[in-house]
């Protein structure tokens, strides 16, 4: 199957070469990732490098296989082919340098735990198998969320938060994680216009701790203002790399192709940041 | 039956009833605590699937065992049985579930009735094999604790604080997984496994609950406690403990009254008794019950009538002052003289029955007094009321024009005072947002610089 993949992929033979000179420090090198849910391919023969210390958007039509690259790269879901390396080594080596916001529509919000409780789970990792949260692990998840606006929030149960609330309780979660690179599923999904704010500052505070992180994006007139790096993504990588260079008309149209209404939108923001 | 045979019941004088009793408030310690974690992976469905496939396995151990010379209706073999093809279920269920397209309630609708069918129709053929009285083991369908043994006791007791002890061990990682795996399986915890674990203790607890509650009812007791639990409180620890405690109090109370009529059934007493606890909290407890929610909604209901009240009552006021004076900025200009209650039915859409239902509330409250002229008069401490209520919502609406973008999260209308939710300067600023826009009206002056004066 995946020599057919390879076929209909004409950048498939270009990323063997690439192998040899892949430096092995970079957060995230992704190499010949194809992934296929019941045999409908979802990524095709994806190859990604990403530098150290960039704010990187990901952005594509819907069912482009965003966040099934970011789960691909997580193990979450297997891999068809290909390989993903976090900073040189396999992801399971290195869970502890990665921090991971998953959708917020992902959990059940009726959960009985507070929002503290759930900051604290980004702890759990490093306490390790059977070890209760301790007055260490509770500072910490109080701390991330002072640092995304709402530490007064701690003791509330989250079906009792906003959803830019509960949006910032999985960004304090991965905080507590303290990791080097994040992972993020459309941390901008629905939230107010506080929330977003506070999302921006919290992501330059990591940009300028030398952190990185990938952010699915779908607000096309906000991607050059937020990200320094970009990738274009539908099913393959159309283009990856500075927002400046790769985030182009042409780039767009290839990446949306025929969905009007986006380029469109597209357009307008190229213009707007055109001015 | 007179007091004495009561008293000896309840406080587990007899023996045989001392041995039934504790065997199911032990089991409802356990059931209710595994059944926290079972309710909240969703997976309650699946344990009553888990509960149905296991008959077979009763039927097929106890062929086995007579047909080889032992005695088939020894308990631990049985129960093993019970937990072979339990898991065989739940295996057969995941691999329907993981190779096909059908949906997980085909699947589970699918292994619970083909074998549940097969374990009746095998425990029909054992009941057949000459010379072998397979009587009572039809009683793990519908439960039968008067059976208990101390030996069943003793496992039921060891098999319950086993899986209490493991449960409590493993709280943190299951808490983890049920909220949310996704997580759990990308920080390195082995999701699989802890599924699996959860579900071996779900299989543990089913399968020494078979011979008390049975496989038909099991699932209740299970889910019942911890769904009654949840209506208490918003804390899972405290939820767990709380499912334990009505999972045992349904253990004790159900065996206790069957022991009392020996004709009920156990099974169906305790489950029932658990579905009474959950109908009570679902309607009181006062987190998450019914009526006290209906309540607070009333009561807020009500509040909001009584502001809007005040808050016309303080608008006609303003009217029927003289606007030339209130050019100077901060003048309080509006003074307290009667007016028609009819004025107030014209401010909004209230039907002259509720309103005259919120007047009267409010004439309760001290904070008005309606004359027999059919006028009203503000008291000294409903004017002042009707003043702050005023100023709260003209800053709140203020607020919600120029700066709702930013937080719209900070506008708490309930607010006893703004300032008590912004900054002092933020609601200087909304005060001369308020001016600027509408400079005839005069912002009531905030309660709190009264004492200043």
């Amino acid at each position: 199957m995946n020599r057919i993949f390879k076929k209909m992929s004409p950048a498939g033979d270009a990323a063997v070469e690439n192998l040899s000179d892949h430096p092995a420090g970079h957060p995230l090198s992704v190499h010949d990732l194809t992934v296929a849910y019941h045999r409908k391919p979802v990524l095709w023969d994806v190859d990604l490098d990403i530098p150290d210390g960039k704010l990187v958007g990901i952005v594509g039509p819907n069912g482009a296989g965003k966040s099934t690259l970011l789960k691909a790269c997580l193990e979450l879901i297997p891999r068809t082919s290909g390989e993903v390396a976090i900073y040189g080594e396999p992801y399971k080596n290195q869970r502890h340098l990665v921090g991971y916001v998953p959708q917020r529509e992902s959990v059940d919000w009726d959960f009985p735990v507070s929002a503290l409780d759930v900051v604290a789970m980004g702890t759990y990792r490093k306490l390790g198998w059977l070890k209760r949260v301790g007055k260490k692990e509770r500072d910490l998840a109080r701390h991330a969320l002072e640092q995304v606006g709402i530490g007064d929030l701690a003791d509330r149960q989250i079906s009792q938060l906003s959803g830019g609330q509960q949006q910032r309780v999985f960004l304090a979660r991965a905080l507590a994680q303290d990791a080097q690179l994040y992972f993020m599923d459309e941390p901008f999904a629905a939230v107010d216009a506080a929330t977003e704010q506070a999302i921006v500052k919290l992501l330059q505070e990591l940009n300028s701790q030398g952190k990185t992180c990938l952010v699915v994006h779908h607000d096309l007139a906000t991607v050059a203002k937020y990200f320094d790096w970009v990738i274009l993504l539908n099913m393959r990588v159309v283009a990856s790399g500075p927002t400046a260079e790769i985030f182009t008309p042409e780039n767009l149209e290839k990446t949306y192709g025929g969905q009007l209404n986006l380029l469109n939108q597209a357009v307008q923001a190229l213009q707007s940041i055109g001015k | 039956m007179n007091l004495s045979d009561l008293w000896e019941i309840l406080s587990l004088q007899n023996y045989n009833t001392r041995v039934v009793v504790l065997s199911t408030t032990i089991l409802g310690i356990a059931t209710g605590l595994v059944g926290s974690f079972l309710l909240l992976r969703k997976r309650s469905l699946m344990g009553d699937a888990l509960s149905h496939a296991t008959l077979p396995g009763i039927a097929i151990a106890f062929g086995l065992m007579t047909s080889w010379g032992f005695d088939g209706k020894s308990l631990p073999v049985l129960l093993a049985g019970a937990s072979i093809s339990g898991v065989l279920g739940v295996l057969l269920m995941l691999a329907i579930r993981h190779t096909t397209r059908l949906r997980d309630d085909v699947a589970m609708g699918l292994v619970l009735s083909v074998f549940f069918g097969l374990g009746i129709a095998l425990l029909t053929m054992v009941q057949e094999i000459p010379g072998v009285s397979a009587a009572g083991l039809e009683s793990f369908i519908y439960g039968k604790p008067a059976s208990i043994i101390l030996s069943d006791f003793i496992l039921i007791a060891v098999v319950s604080v086993a899986i209490c002890l493991t449960t409590i061990l493993l709280f943190k990682e299951f808490t983890l997984l049920c909220f949310d795996d996704g997580f759990a399986a990308s920080q390195g915890w082995p999701a699989l496994w802890l599924d699996i674990a959860l579900l071996g203790l779900v299989t543990a607890v089913t399968v020494i609950g078979l011979q008390s509650v049975g496989l038909i009812l099991i699932i209740a007791f299970l889910i019942t406690p911890p769904t009654t639990a949840r209506f208490w409180t918003n804390n899972l620890s405290h939820m767990a403990i709380l499912s334990g405690v009505f999972g045992a109090l349904s253990g004790w109370l159900g065996a206790t009254v069957s022991a009392l009529y020996q004709d009920l059934p156990a099974g169906a007493l305790i489950v029932l008794v658990a579905a009474a606890l959950f109908i009570a909290s679902m309607l009181f407890a006062p987190a998450r019950g019914v009526v006290p929610r209906s309540l607070r909604q009333r009561r807020l209901r009500h509040k909001v009538a009584r502001q809007h009240v005040l808050r016309a009552a303080y608008e006609i006021l303003e009217t029927q002052c003289d606007h030339e004076h209130h050019e100077s900025p901060g003048a309080h200009l509006v003074d307290n003289k009667p007016f028609r209650s009819e004025t107030l039915l014209a401010k909004r859409t209230w039907s002259r029955r509720s309103l005259h239902k919120t007047l009267r509330a409010e004439q309760k409250l001290e904070h008005l007094t309606l004359r027999p002229d059919g006028t009203v008069l503000l008291s000294e401490a409903g004017f002042g009321e009707a003043a702050r209520v005023t100023r709260n919502h003209r800053l709140w609406e203020a607020y919600l024009i120029t700066h709702a973008d930013i937080a719209p999260s900070h506008v708490d209308r309930d607010a006893d005072m703004v300032e008590h939710v912004l900054e002092p300067e933020l609601v200087l600023e909304l005060e001369r947002v308020l001016r600027e826009r509408e400079a005839w009206i005069a912002m009531p002056p905030s309660p709190h610089t009264i004492p200043n004066h």
